[in-house]
């Protein structure tokens, strides 16, 4: 049997990305650091630049593809999953851009390199995890999307906490990736396949095996989507890692398990009966994520800290629209996480410019931030408000079509969300107050930030300001969603 | 474009101008400019509208357009006026006009912020899309954050978180409902017209759904109607906010919510309305009297005020759930009347306020000898306040009490007297005040070296004298635009009700 060499070309995305890792592997070798004193020379916007080419590149012909598959099955291919990818590259471009900054420091100049490919190795994790069509590509997908994670969230190595952050999610992410790996053999023994497109036909929905293997599956998942009761490991590790890192953490890793849950429920976990288990489950664990990490966003003294409860309040929003199981929830689920990713980005982005040139953290710190540097403060208000769902910003429109599309399935589990939006609506604007209102003795320093953050602050502000208000976004995604179920 | 989105295009252009233009003059001009081109819009919007109204156009909005917006979720920018949104466009243009002078020395962000809050105010008047009816309710609502939290004066922190969340809840209620009529309607439309007319059709909402929805929708549109005992918000909200925030919150927010009820709430759901209305009359019964008696014992001009407001909004709520034409006549015009009457108040005490640094109505004597110009307005808005003839307060009560009456079993008519007594709470409330403050003998040497008002501050508050005045004397030009919009919504509840 010849292999048919063709089929490469159904798996682009992975290829081109793979091709701009090794380009930068290359490149690195040669900006490589000065060899004598060891230290970094050049901090190169070759990475962003590279990214961005390939994120055009991936969405140009976009519109002319179809569903594909390759390898028998292993890899599968819609339309929508170039759009998803290609929100998960816009993502890392941002963090690109914010990171660069962090990356002219003296102790990390040399080790930027790395930072680039780590980063880029994760996202190709991500990709094949979003194009599988067999557990076990999917399981190797996730894995590459993990173990290079801890990695960067232990990249500050001088740095006590970084350390500790990456050891507790490493750890945590092991464990849970175990648990999968056992859910994945019950779901082995009962269906006797592993390929998504035969397992629904063959797995015996009222089998207790099935239904432990799904409950395993959801809480592997929900580990990387740190959903409660799976988000122990949240705080800690956001509060430690590096700033850019937990950006990248709180929105790329969560968005890619998403959108693979939503997949993987509604392609594999089908038959009505299982469909009924789940979303009992899903709804349960919702609840639960929303308003706990809403409960101990508001305790918060550390920003990052605050930010990793925030995102785990969002990540059950993001999963709400897993619940129909539908095309609308489909379309809403990318449109949230497309939206929650430029708003949290933008958050992150004032973060770490604040950090990197002044060193604060603390919410206490940001009091009278608005006297010193009205830009950011502003700026940072627009983001804290989307992420709030508040209009005519792009938060609003997300929710309200989350909302809209798991209304019709979960009516009772639409109004706890919408009565804990009032909840994170006191936290964020919690911040607000700190910026304009508090008073400070000795507020933040007024500086100018580098071209590199402006140029991330510049796009996420773009994508809160126009992607709710112009129509038009949501109506294309929503031209290539589908029903996941076969 | 259609011109009724020339509302919502001024206040975008002057937002835009805002962020551009440098020095406090600058501010000015674009203040001046653009909110005097909404007042314009607004009146010739009337006449334009009562001309072809006079010329037969007899479609229930006039001047509609559409536009796609999000196609797959059958959500459009759609835009239309019936005669009460268009009594209540003039009654934003005027107060937003007023309160950019009554703001005169403002700082850029504080206009930013005000402008916003405009915008949404404007936006949620012109949009018949449950949708953008929505978004814009929640674009008015968050500025007051910053406005009240920033600029505000007293206990301001509390009171804007306080008056911000309790308002975002009710959005919440809200949003709950919005989602409730439209799966119930089919699932087809966000058009508030398309989903009234279809009701007896084949997408009607069925009764076991109105009676979920409509409460939700309506309490969520009754907190910023200061529904008891969804009121608290309002009191404090008010006293901590900048005078010309107030203006626009007591005149024109809290407007928003008896229009939404009655829009959405009552309009799409007449079933549940008809047979609900007696939980929420008792409720809005409650707030007219408990306001009034809570007023009573106030000291500080602006909580008097405020407490007063909850009693006058609550009318606005009661009249509209009594379901007859004459007193959802008189609601709307007790929208206008309150709306232009309470500017009026809150731009004085903000006057006052700012001459004499306090508002504590017992360390305040003989203030009409030392600024007679402002004794006077004060005197004149607390006439209004308390329905004298000639003034609009008169005839917005009288109509609203004709109509109650109208009802002739006993709850209606007990709840009618009740409410009626108000008028009386209200007259012991204004002249103890009025009283008060004004006249006597000044005992603090500090405020006998005060000045009266400057020309600039002059000039809204005759502006609002002048159309209190205008309403009081001439109300048949006022409520034969506002029966126009009425009728059709009252005949449709009571026809489909039965």
């Amino acid at each position: 049997m010849n292999l048919d060499y063709s089929q490469f070309l159904v798996m682009r995305e992975e290829l081109s990305l793979l091709a701009v890792i090794l380009i930068l592997f290359v490149a690195d070798l040669l900006f490589c650091p000065d060899k004598k004193s060891g230290k970094g020379i050049y901090n190169s916007p070759l990475p962003v630049i590279l990214l961005s080419v390939m994120t055009l590149c991936n969405l140009i012909p976009c519109c002319g593809a179809t569903d594909a598959e390759a390898f028998g099955g292993m890899y599968q291919y819609t339309p929508m999953m170039t759009i998803v990818k290609s929100v998960l590259n816009v993502g890392t471009l941002i963090v690109f851009l914010m990171a660069n900054k962090w990356l002219s420091r003296p102790e990390n100049l040399v080790k930027q390199g790395e930072f680039y490919m780590v980063t880029l190795f994760t996202l190709l994790g991500m990709y094949l995890m979003i194009s599988s069509g067999h557990f076990l590509m999917f399981f190797i997908g996730l894995e590459l999307a993990s173990i290079p994670m801890c990695a960067l969230v232990a990249f500050d190595k001088y740095r006590y906490e970084s350390a500790e952050a990456a050891a507790k999610y490493i750890l945590l992410a092991l464990f849970s990736s175990a648990l999968l790996l056992y859910g994945l053999s019950f779901i082995y023994g009962a269906s006797g396949t592993l390929y998504f497109k035969d397992m629904f036909s063959q797995l015996p929905g009222d089998s207790l095996l099935t239904l432990v293997g799904m409950v395993l599956f959801i809480s592997g998942m929900g580990f990387k989507i740190s959903l409660v009761p799976f988000h122990l490991w949240t705080a800690d590790t956001y509060e430690g890692a590096p700033t850019v890192v937990t950006a990248y953490l709180s929105v790329i890793s969560k968005g890619a398990a998403a959108f693979v849950m939503l997949i993987v429920l509604g392609k594999v976990f089908d038959t009505a009966a299982l469909v009924n288990e789940w979303r009992i489950l899903l709804f349960w664990i919702i609840v639960a994520s929303i308003t706990l990490a809403n409960l101990f966003a508001i305790r918060q003294t550390n920003l990052k800290r605050f930010m990793a409860f925030s995102a785990i309040s969002q990540a059950g929003y993001l999963v709400l629209a897993i619940m129909p199981a539908s095309a609308q929830g489909m379309t809403s689920l990318v449109y949230y996480l497309l939206v929650y990713l430029v708003a949290n980005f933008g958050v992150f982005a004032v973060i770490n410019v604040v950090e990197q040139n002044s060193g604060k953290l603390g919410i206490s710190d940001y009091n009278g931030l608005y006297e010193t540097n009205p830009k950011l403060a502003f700026l940072m208000t627009l983001s804290l408000f989307s992420l709030a769902g508040i209009p005519p910003f792009a938060g609003f429109f997300s929710k309200f079509f989350v909302f809209m599309a798991a209304f019709q399935e979960a009516k009772l589990l639409v109004f706890i969300a919408l009565v804990n939006t009032i909840v994170s609506l006191y936290y964020y604007l919690l911040i607000v107050k700190a910026m304009y209102i508090s008073k400070n003795d000795t507020p933040i320093a007024s500086f100018r930030s580098d071209n590199y953050s402006r140029a991330a602050l510049l796009l996420c502000t773009a994508g809160v300001v126009l992607l709710g208000i112009v129509g038009s976004v949501y109506t294309y995604i929503d031209g290539f969603s589908y029903i996941p179920s076969l | 474009m259609n011109f009724l989105s020339i509302f919502v295009i001024i206040p975008l252009v002057m937002l835009l101008a805002l962020w551009l233009v440098k020095g406090q003059n600058g501010i000015r001009a674009v203040m001046t400019v653009g909110s005097t081109a909404l007042l314009g819009m607004s009146i010739y919007l009337t006449v334009q509208f009562l001309l072809d109204r006079a010329a037969g156009a007899d479609a229930e909005m006039l001047y509609t357009a559409s536009f796609v917006w999000f196609e797959p979720l059958h959500i459009y920018y759609s835009v239309g006026v019936d005669g009460i949104s268009v009594a209540m466009l003039l009654l934003s243009g005027i107060i937003v006009f007023t309160g950019t002078f009554v703001s005169w020395d403002m700082c850029k962000e504080y206009f930013l912020w005000f402008t916003l809050l405009s915008l949404g105010v404007f936006g949620f008047f012109i949009s018949i899309d449950m949708f953008a009816m929505f978004m814009f309710y929640e674009v008015a609502l968050i500025p007051m954050y910053l406005l009240i939290g920033v600029w505000g004066t007293g206990k301001k922190e509390y009171s804007a978180m306080k008056l911000t969340l309790m308002l975002m809840g009710g959005s919440a209620f809200l949003m709950c409902g919005i989602f409730g009529i439209f799966f119930g309607a089919g699932g087809q439309t966000m058009n508030i017209t398309e989903i009234a007319h279809q009701i007896n059709g084949a997408h009607a909402i069925d009764l076991g759904q109105q009676y979920i929805w409509f409460p939700m929708t309506f309490i969520g549109f009754g907190v910023l109607g200061a529904l008891f005992p969804f009121h608290t918000w309002s009191p404090d909200g008010h006293a901590s906010a900048p005078t010309a925030v107030s203006m626009l919150h007591a005149g024109v927010l809290m407007k928003l919510g008896g229009y939404g009820c009655f829009r959405i709430a009552m309009y799409l759901m007449p079933q549940a309305a008809n047979d609900l209305a007696w939980i929420f009359l008792i409720l809005t019964g409650i707030s007219v009297v408990y306001g009034a008696f809570s007023a009573c014992v106030q000291t500080d001009m602006k909580y008097i005020n405020a407490y007063s407001s909850v009693s006058h909004c609550g009318l606005v709520l009661f009249a509209l759930l009594m379901l007859n034409q004459t007193a959802a006549t008189g609601a709307v015009i007790q929208m206008l009347s309150h709306g232009l009457m309470t500017a009026l108040f809150f731009a004085l005490i903000g006057m006052i306020y700012g001459r004499t640094h306090t508002r504590d109505i017992r360390e305040l004597n003989g203030l009409m000898r030392i600024m007679p110009f402002l004794a006077v307005c004060y005197v004149i808005a607390g006439l209004g306040n308390l329905g004298l003839p000639g003034l609009s307060g008169f005839v917005a009560e009288m109509t609203i009490f004709v109509g109650s009456f109208q009802h002739a079993d006993t709850f209606h008519r007990f709840l009618t007297i009740l409410a009626c007594s108000s008028i009386v709470t209200t007259a012991v409330y204004i002249l103890r005040m009025v009283g008060k403050i004004l006249f006597g003998t000044c005992t603090d040497e500090h405020h006998l070296q005060l000045t009266d008002a400057k020309p600039i501050e002059r000039f809204p508050v005759i502006v609002l004298i002048c159309c209190i005045a205008a309403i009081g004397l001439a109300p048949f030009f006022v409520s034969n635009l506002v029966t126009g919009g009425v009728t059709p919504i009252v005949q449709h509840i009571l026809a489909v009700a039965g």
